[in-house]
């Protein structure tokens, strides 16, 4: 296993991503509120930079007690990267598929070196 | 450029810049050999209201052209997000609201020099130019707005952009259909124009095609050795459709709709009997509408010949004749994805289509990794029915074997 720079923990700041190469081996690291995350850069659909695209708020749906809608909020608490070639969108926490959480992209672990942080491939 | 994201969160993001965006399409290429493979993409599009104030100098009807060019300078942008301006999902697709970010060369045909980026991303070799708003010409009510404007792009597409393109480009231009006699008048001026290998009924309209006043038309694009292809859409108007709240279900349910309503009539009626060498196209319904479609109406035609009186087989027979385009191919069940290849004769029916740059786009890849294909189905669908078909040469020397190897050109 080869640990592969990311980047200063100073300048990788809450909502940044980065993607790093270790040879042929594409990794999205996101540091999403603190926590950092690291994902395969190879979308599961058609293989497309699945963490380069947007970071946006799981959406969900009020679902009112009487079984009725009252429309579609942002969640506070559910976070997700979207695939920019279609939009198939990953959990963030897990990256897990949405729409088939059978699906997943690999997860790498990220270690912190005194100020530096390291994906290990 | 700002994309708004994460509970209006602003979020820089690069210009975008096609080839990197398509990087990892490029590796599967080189991973895959595809340069080697004649790769014919008989779907692809451009934004062609970017142009609009260009090719609709080229309507005739000067009442109409200044009515068309003065409703570009009022500034009164629809406020209303149109489930057909949802595409983007919101952003998530990004290179639709950074698409004017990308910078081209100002002295080359701007279509054209980002059709040749995703193409050599893709690893295709040509592509078949379709416009993206004018597919909906078809709603128009009135008859001779939809002529003209069909008559200005394909003036201007014919002249101004597939001559700029290396031969990569080619077209099947879209025919004014609700006025037969403009129709036959498309195929008369514009048939034999370099790059124009068949012409295009846009689906999203309801009227019979089947209607005795288009036959002077469709005989005519089968004199010419063309094709004629149906190129769906969707249309959230649409009566039936109202009560879809969603652009998924809209897309969902649409694009096969209108290829389903032209081909019963298309079939039931006889049409592939009176033009037996027309070659015909069924366009971006995806594939799974078919075998849905053979077995209800073979069904009906079992129990009811007396209203089929002019097929001499089943209908699913006259299916299995013509071709269709692969995007955006229905991917989640290998298995009924395989069933289906089976009962469309695939291997020399089926013709790869990327829709590059629409939001659901296909790669090659999509058709070349599909476990159950033998490697002539594979060479074939990606573009050695089409290179037949719409008589394009290899262009290199590997292809030209290619082609050989699995039949599609003579040695």
């Amino acid at each position: 296993m080869a640990e592969v720079f990311i980047a200063r923990k100073g300048v990788f700041k809450d909502g940044d991503r980065q993607i790093v190469h270790a040879g042929d081996t594409e990794i999205g690291v996101f540091n999403h509120q603190g926590v950092y995350f690291a994902y395969s850069n190879i979308c599961i659909h058609q293989g497309g930079p699945s963490c380069e695209g947007l970071t946006i708020a799981r959406v969900e749906e009020k679902i009112m007690p009487d079984m009725t809608s009252r429309g579609l909020y942002f969640s506070h608490t559910g976070m997700h990267f979207a695939c920019p070639w279609h939009g198939v969108e990953y959990d963030i926490a897990t990256g897990e598929c949405v729409s088939n959480r059978k699906l997943k992209l690999r997860k790498y672990d990220v270690i912190e070196r005194g100020d530096d942080l390291y994906v290990i491939v | 450029m700002d994309l708004i994201a994460e509970r209006g969160r602003r979020v820089s993001v690069e210009d975008l810049n096609t080839t990197k965006l398509l990087a990892h399409a490029r590796k599967q290429a080189d991973q895959r050999g595809f340069d080697d493979i004649l790769i014919v993409d008989v779907d692809a599009h451009h934004h062609e209201a970017e142009h609009q104030k260009e090719f609709c100098q080229f309507i005739e009807n000067e009442v109409l052209k200044q009515q068309v060019l003065q409703s570009f300078s009022k500034g009164r942008g629809n406020i209303l997000p149109g489930m057909t301006g949802n595409q983007d999902m919101g952003g998530r697709v990004t290179r639709y609201p950074l698409r004017q970010t990308e910078k081209t060369d100002p002295a080359k045909v701007r279509d054209v020099e980002l059709g040749h980026r995703w193409m050599d991303a893709l690893g295709v070799d040509y592509s078949c130019l379709f416009p993206t708003q004018l597919l909906a010409a078809g709603m128009l009510t009135d008859a001779e707005l939809e002529h003209e404007l069909c008559w200005a792009y394909n003036r201007w597409l014919t002249e101004k952009v597939l001559p700029e393109s290396n031969g990569r480009f080619y077209s099947m231009l879209a025919l004014p259909l609700s006025e037969p006699e403009h129709a036959l008048k498309h195929v008369e001026a514009f048939g034999s124009r370099p790059g124009v290998t068949g012409f295009l009924v846009t689906s999203v309209r309801t009227l019979p095609v089947h209607h005795n006043a288009y036959m002077k038309t469709y005989r005519a694009v089968e004199e010419r050795g063309l094709a004629l292809a149906f190129h769906s859409g969707i249309n959230p108007g649409e009566p039936f459709f109202k009560s879809l709240n969603k652009f998924a279900t809209v897309h969902a349910l649409g694009f096969p709709f209108y290829n389903i309503l032209h081909m019963t009539n298309w079939v039931s009626n006889g049409l592939c009997e009176r033009f037996p060498k027309l070659p015909v196209i069924w366009i971006e319904a995806g594939l799974a509408w078919l075998p849905f479609l053979m077995q209800r109406l073979d069904h009906e035609h079992m129990l009811r010949p007396s209203e089929f009186p002019t097929l001499k087989k089943q209908p699913s027979d006259y299916m299995r004749d013509m071709y269709y385009a692969s995007q955006p191919m229905e991917m989640t069940d290998m298995r009924g994805l395989e069933c289906t290849f089976q009962m469309i004769n695939a291997e020399t029916q089926l013709l790869y289509s990327s829709d590059y740059p629409h939001w659901d786009f296909d790669v090659p890849s999509a058709i070349w990794d599909l476990p159950f294909l033998s490697e002539k189905a594979k060479h074939n669908i990606l573009g050695g029915t089409a290179s037949r078909l719409f008589n394009l040469p290899p262009r290199t020397e590997k292809q030209r074997e290619n082609l050989i190897k699995h039949g599609n050109l003579k040695a």
